[in-house]
């Protein structure tokens, strides 16, 4: 796995502190290894004439300890005994607590029952206490502090690895494994282990400083290593009784404990931030509150929409940008038009670049990454993506609004439903809190919710589907917008509650004569509500008109395709292919980016940019051989 | 009708048992009594809302969940009995594609598993039979050394389903085969599918909430509601001539190119199914006996039924 190799390159540089982590560990280790052919003193030969030398004194550079030994090559020889205990103790702690985490999440049920209780029973003790009583149950010494310190630490690795093996378990390729006849322990090497061998690595990196500490502990209480032998919890702890007389022979100890542990704090963190998948989905890094825009400076000519329609878009380019990745291009310039109560059906396959052109009108498209490189979006002349982060909010579910795909995901857990609607009103509009959950309650029915009143109490994970879809909407219209913009709204639900969710947007439209971008992939959908019909492929519109002028004679051979390859009901027949893959993001090709799948492509297609042909007065067509039926 | 695969009375209750501490959970059943049989190289559909147990009954089907009561036979035999493991006759392609496959494997280790502990093959064997496949389901040979996050949804899916036909397998179970991949490429695997079942003479289980693709795709048709069959009939007619006023609920509501919406139905699927036809709520043409006792079966013609008081009858 090269990749890994290379991330891991890439993490040092880029996350300096655990490159520092790194380096410094690999020094006192390499310090730690070579001690028996360093040019030390013996480190346990005692010259009392010498005793509690200071540092620098000659022969002993960080002097001497109460009994004349010297400090330098005790610090390397406890520095080797402190790092083999905490490495050797984290291992078994890893091996034992994985052991049981992976059995207890992939067999579950009683098994799992009953490894876990053990596991609380462990942690139901302080843990020094319990290794205290491990110590003093077996005796003291370095080999018992290292079990004592092991066994208090599995219930971390049991359970951080039940949980990662608990979903797991779950996935698809474990069921595809088992199907393809593998047996448990078989799946539990080949499947499991691999996928929550990060999380042990990671459960590793942040524990062993710990378990140094807690050896360091269990020595400085003369429970470790034995005299004469040195560890640096037990050189601290005969540093304290000269603590004030000499205090270098405490403190030197002491700072190489610091030292170890934050170097392999540091270490842990970089590893974690490289290896846990939350934090590489970026899950600690919060969006801007408006996308970033770096657009070329526009002529003065640019700076006023062309017509007069709700809403405008012209040439809007959007693309995401990350370190270390290629960028890729989402939106390359994409124009549109939706008048007052015009609904206007936004559709594509997915990454045609759809859904992040419906999220750049508001800069709501999430950066980093996302960066707006170019475009004007003008909302009854207003340009939006000048406006400042201030207007914008004023514009944002009052003018315009949303209603998303996961109605789950875009409704907060914790709050009621008419909690939620009473916000989205008050936001925006100076209503006192009684008024506000009245006209709550007014949107609930509005929305055909029965019950509104009980509803309005209910929090979203009690209502179903359709009936969180339908707060979806009653969210987006609180504040009788003029747009709202509408992202694959029915494709969660199933068919039934998408026929009720469509009826009620049309409902909806009619009644409050709103403007409305209905984002989708289905033609079929698109085609029960929409007035107008925008086609995306590879971030650009190549096809647009009246839904029943593109659906009867389609222009564009991917439009043609694209209602072809969709299975009809009532039709009888397999669906027409379109052949090949639509092209990756990163990639921008200079003609169209079709032609590669296209059999009317020509030379032409591929030679240079193609710019949108008007057919007719409403309808625009991107294609240099156009199908002849339009 | 020589049976490939019969599922008799087939049923699945999760929950119920009591814990160690703390009282008895309610029993929910998510497939209730559920029976059919599928020729040989003959495509059932099934189909049904989120939450009526198509997963359920299918993970049934490969062996991947032990029923709770009823019977599964593949060409008359109890697939549990034979030498072979229940794998070698069923098998099973995922709705997600990538999910499927283990991210930390090369494709070429995914689908050496199946030859490898399913037939016993050798590794020259093993690897002219991969090669084979690949070329059956139309992917490169260099593919085989990457790593799933490499592939789209479309290709990954093509891998699904030569690690499927890997094991010789009698019947595969396609759990939404193309519901997770874009409208463009779902022809191309359906047509794929298509050309596999007739080179290999496969049985397939289809399953859908896509009454367009299971219509195009199937031979008959099985509505399931509440965990339970509700009309079995041939593709062709199972939504144009509904016979169970549910298929004509769903046939109505799912929306068709060109066609105006038909005033959609309130109601929505019941967490409990009620006493006697767990329709009879949401239905207009539901009496009092619908209410008491859940209908029996009807024949209707052949092997096909509905389970229904009062069936919907259109003109022939």
């Amino acid at each position: 796995m090269s990749g890994a190799r290379v991330a891991a390159a890439a993490l040092f540089v880029r996350h300096r502190p655990a490159g520092v982590g790194a380096l410094v560990l690999l020094v006192v280790a390499a310090l730690a290894v070579a001690a028996p052919l360093l040019p030390l003193h013996n480190p346990d030969l005692t010259d009392l004439a010498n005793r509690l030398q200071r540092p620098g004194a000659p022969g002993h550079p960080f002097g001497t300890d109460h009994l004349g030994r010297d400090l330098l090559a005790r610090l390397v020889w406890g520095t080797r005994l402190s790092l083999a205990v905490g490495v050797f103790a984290s291992l078994i702690a890893a091996l034992a607590g994985s052991c049981i985490g992976i059995a207890a999440g992939f067999f579950g049920g009683r098994t799992d029952y009953l490894l876990m209780r053990g596991i609380d029973m462990l942690m139901a003790f302080p843990y020094i206490l319990l290794a205290l009583a491990i110590v003093a149950a077996l005796g003291p010494g370095l080999l018992n502090a290292l079990y004592a310190v092991a066994i208090v630490n599995i219930p971390f690795f049991a359970r951080s690895v039940r949980g990662a093996t608990a979903t797991i378990a779950h996935r698809e390729f474990v069921d595809a494994a088992r199907l393809a006849g593998m047996r448990s322990g078989r799946i539990i090497a080949g499947e499991i282990l691999p996928n929550v061998a990060p999380v042990i690595t990671v459960a590793m990196s942040t524990t062993i400083g710990w378990m140094i500490l807690e050896t360091a502990g269990l020595s400085f209480l003369g429970l470790g290593s034995q005299p004469p032998q040195a560890d640096l919890g037990s050189m601290l702890g005969e540093g304290r009784k000269s603590l004030i007389n000499a205090p270098h022979v405490s403190v030197v100890p002491g700072a190489m404990i610091f030292i170890i542990v934050v170097s392999i704090n540091l270490l842990g963190d970089g590893i974690r931030d490289l290896l846990d998948p939350r934090l590489r989905a970026g899950a600690l890094s919060r969006p801007a509150p408006v996308t970033r825009i770096e657009r070329a400076a526009t002529g003065a000519d640019d700076a006023h929409p062309p017509g007069g329609a709700l809403l405008q878009v012209r040439g809007l380019h959007t693309r995401f940008v990350s370190a270390g990745a290629r960028a890729q291009y989402a939106v390359n310039g994409v124009d549109l038009a939706v008048d007052a109560g015009q609904c206007l059906g936004l559709i594509g396959e997915s990454g045609s670049g759809k859904s992040v052109t419906a999220l750049s009108l508001l800069g709501l498209a999430p950066s980093p990454p996302a960066v707006i490189s170019g475009g004007r979006v003008w909302l009854a002349g207003e340009d939006l993506l000048g406006a400042n982060f201030e207007r914008l909010r004023a514009i944002r579910g009052r003018r315009v609004s949303y209603i998303f795909q996961n109605p789950m995901a875009a409704l907060h857990p914790l709050m009621t439903v008419g909690a939620q609607l009473t916000e989205a009103i008050r936001c925006h509009r100076r209503v006192p809190r009684r008024a506000a959950l009245d006209e709550a309650v007014g949107l609930l029915r509005r929305v055909r919710i029965p019950g509104p009143e009980a509803r309005a109490r209910c929090y979203p994970h009690e209502l179903s589907g359709g009936m969180r879809q339908r707060v979806g909407i009653a969210l987006a219209l609180a504040n009788s917008p003029e747009l709202v913009i509408a992202d694959e709204p029915t494709t969660a639900l199933d068919v039934t509650v998408q026929a009720q969710i469509l009826q009620l947007l049309a409902q909806l439209r009619r009644e409050r004569n709103l403007a409305l971008i209905f984002v989708t992939h289905d033609f079929a959908v698109l085609s029960q509500l929409c007035d107008r019909v925008a086609v995306m492929y590879a971030g650009r519109i190549v096809e647009s008109g009246a839904t029943h002028d593109i659906l009867s004679r389609p222009a564009h051979p991917y439009t043609a395709g694209l209602i072809r390859c969709a299975p009809r009901l009532g039709a009888g027949r397999r669906p027409a292919a379109i052949p090949g893959l639509p092209p990756a993001a990163d990639h921008r090709p200079r003609g169209c980016a079709f032609a590669p799948r296209c059999e009317r492509a020509r030379a032409a297609c591929e030679a240079g940019a193609v710019a949108p042909a008007r057919l007719s007065a409403t309808r625009r067509v991107r294609c240099l051989y156009p199908l002849e039926a339009a | 009708m020589t049976a490939a695969l019969e599922a008799w009375r087939l049923s699945k209750t999760f929950g119920g048992g009591r814990r160690w501490f703390g009282r008895a959970r309610a029993p929910v059943c998510a497939v209730r009594e559920v029976s059919f049989r599928v020729a040989a190289g003959e495509t059932l559909g099934i189909v049904g809302e989120s939450g009526c147990g198509k997963t359920t009954l299918a993970r049934m089907l490969a062996g991947l969940l032990p029923p709770s009561g009823g019977r599964i036979t593949v060409d008359g035999k109890d697939p549990r009995a034979g030498a072979g493991a229940w794998g070698g006759l069923v098998q099973y392609v995922f709705q997600d594609p990538l999910g499927a496959l283990n991210p930390r494997k090369t494709i070429r280790q995914i689908m050496h598993a199946p030859l490898r502990h399913l037939l016993g093959m050798e590794a020259p064997a093993r690897a002219a039979r991969i090669a084979e496949l690949f070329d059956a389901v139309n992917l490169r040979r260099e593919f085989l050394d990457r790593y799933p996050h490499e592939f789209s949804g479309g290709q990954a899916q093509r891998i699904g389903i030569a690690r499927a036909l890997a094991a010789n397998p009698r019947i595969v179970v396609l759990d939404e085969p193309v519901s997770a991949l874009d409208v463009s490429v779902q022809a191309q695997v359906l047509n794929l599918l298509a050309d596999l079942q007739r080179a290999y003479h496969l049985t397939y289980l289809l399953i859908s909430h896509d009454l367009a693709v299971v219509e195009s795709v199937s031979d008959r048709v099985a509505v399931l509601y509440c965990g339970a069959i509700v009309e079995l009939a041939d593709a062709a007619e199972v939504f144009a001539r509904a016979r169970h006023p549910y298929t004509r609920l769903l046939a109505d509501s799912a929306p068709v190119l060109g066609r105006k919406p038909a005033p959609a139905a309130a109601g929505e699927l019941p967490d409990a199914p009620p006493r006697g036809c767990a329709f009879a709520a949401r239905c207009s043409r539901a009496g009092d006996a619908c209410r008491r006792r859940a209908p029996e079966p009807v024949c209707t013609r052949g092997e096909n039924y509905v389970r229904c008081f009062h069936p919907v009858e259109t003109p022939q």
